[in-house]
């Protein structure tokens, strides 16, 4: 977010927030934003438990799929045949509902943190691969050119060409993959084990404490957004000199 | 020219078909050992594929032919292909870089100090000017020290001023060795080369320079009327 773009941000946060307190509806179908606050308050020592969980699922997929897309993204371009036979699967990597997979993550891998870890990962792959594949595979002509004609070896050329002129575009997908990645988390949470965000909200909507399942769901958003942010930084400091 | 192609000689004869349909008749290009040709002709007609077929480069299309390149070659187009990451010094040197060796840094000093890029060494691509990057791309092309010099449009996105300044460095620095420039621009074949090559659908026909030596001044009345023949044969599209 640029700093300009702060000052109309505010209002129109300010006043959605107004609309939503104004609403007159049944508090137990939906809360305004001071009761989720209260909320938030009340239950902050099991909200900052399940936060961290939701957390470092998040990290550990996102790093889990982004690493695995990426790596697939260089082999995929280095071995044209590779990425020929790979390109449909995936598609259907990003095709399937995600929500179909997560039970069946959960029956194989159990209730603990890896399934929602796989989920997160499952979601964060395609984007990363995708994007860098691309990337790699539209390096200017002219550096190839000149890398043959100075006799480059395949992986010389990869290595000190083709990877770091794709760098903004792996960029583009991580930025992206950092806005699936909490859904990833949340969804793997829904669907089996007790712990996380995803599991309070589960929990929550089941109680009828709505207050709760929203003071979760801003946590969620808070997160998702801070995540964004700090993939958007990072790819900004470390790539600003390839683009 | 139509002996058998000699040591050092770079010839390449025949003909570039692209989707069946030829782009011209069956042509011979041969390239005058430590001399400039100039392959001028309209865009589209097929002088950067014959270039890239020298460069071993591959071609859209097809080519059915014989290309002779005794001489390993150092290439350089109008996009100057500069790595943005790297620093000037370190773009000059990238043939070494590519190849996992170790680049002569007095050598490259020279070089860089022959370019006239010595104060920009440690600046990045973004930082120059357009002029300059051509001046970066020459640099990495005297780096590679290839007997044959493949030039593409090198100059052709530069303004008079800066094109003029361009086309006497690299004939002062490129002087020697094997060169063929690829051209749109009569003036610079005028001015440059020691044999034109005017390709145009109908073939490849040889036309004469000024009777000078090369870089010529670019308004001397020789080099003039050398370029206003140019274009006429170039509009009349049958130049033979």
């Amino acid at each position: 977010m640029k700093a300009r773009q702060i000052p109309a941000a505010i209002p129109v946060a300010i006043g959605l927030l107004a609309l939503w307190q104004g609403l007159i509806l049944p508090p137990f179908l939906l809360p305004g934003p001071v009761a989720v606050v209260g909320a938030l308050f009340s239950h902050r020592d099991v909200l900052a438990s399940a936060a961290l969980t939701t957390l470092a699922e998040i990290l550990a997929g996102f790093a889990l799929g982004a690493g695995l897309g990426a790596g697939l993204a260089v082999a995929m371009a280095y071995w044209p045949r590779l990425a020929a036979a790979l390109r449909p699967v995936l598609l259907i990597s990003q095709v399937i509902p995600i929500f179909a997979l997560a039970p069946i993550l959960t029956l194989w891998l159990g209730y603990g943190m890896a399934p929602k870890v796989a989920v997160t990962a499952l979601i964060c792959f395609f984007p990363v691969a995708s994007a860098f594949l691309d990337g790699l595979q539209r390096s200017p002509p002219a550096c190839l050119d000149l890398a043959r004609t100075m006799g480059a070896s395949a992986g010389r050329e990869m290595w000190h060409i083709r990877i770091p002129m794709a760098l903004p575009m792996l960029g583009s997908g991580l930025k992206l993959a950092a806005v699936y990645a909490p859904i990833g988390a949340v969804i793997g949470e829904w669907v089996g084990g007790s712990e996380g965000l995803g599991a309070v909200m589960i929990h929550a909507n089941g109680r009828m404490r709505i207050d709760l399942t929203f003071a979760a769901l801003t946590l969620v958003t808070l997160i998702a957004l801070g995540f964004h942010g700090a993939v958007a930084w990072g790819v900004r400091r470390a790539f600003w000199r390839f683009s | 020219m139509n002996g058998p192609a000699a040591v050092g000689i770079v010839s390449l004869s025949g003909q570039v078909r692209i989707g069946g349909q030829a782009l011209f008749p069956p042509i011979r290009l041969d390239l005058a050992p430590g001399r400039w040709t100039a392959l001028l002709g309209d865009s589209g007609v097929g002088k950067s594929t014959l270039l890239r077929l020298i460069a071993g480069l591959p071609i859209d299309g097809c080519f059915d032919g014989r290309i002779d390149t005794p001489l390993p070659a150092a290439l350089m187009a109008q996009d100057p292909g500069l790595l943005p990451w790297l620093t000037v010094r370190q773009n000059a040197a990238l043939g070494s870089r590519l190849r996992g060796t170790r680049a002569d840094a007095d050598r490259l000093d020279d070089i860089l100090t022959r370019t006239g890029l010595q104060d920009h060494a440690a600046k990045r691509p973004a930082q120059l000017s357009g002029g300059q990057r051509q001046r970066v791309a020459l640099a990495r092309t005297l780096m590679e020290d290839r007997p044959l010099v493949l030039l593409d449009e090198p100059f052709s996105a530069l303004d008079m001023r800066m094109r003029l300044a361009m086309q006497d460095l690299a004939a002062e620095l490129l002087g020697g060795r094997t060169v063929l420039m690829v051209t749109h621009d009569p003036a610079e074949a005028a001015r440059l080369a020691d044999h034109i090559a005017l390709l145009t659908p109908a073939g490849l026909f040889p036309a004469e320079t000024p009777d000078m030596p090369a870089p010529r001044p670019a308004t001397d009345p020789q080099v003039m009327a050398c370029q206003a023949a140019l274009i006429a044969r170039l509009l009349a599209r049958e130049p033979a």
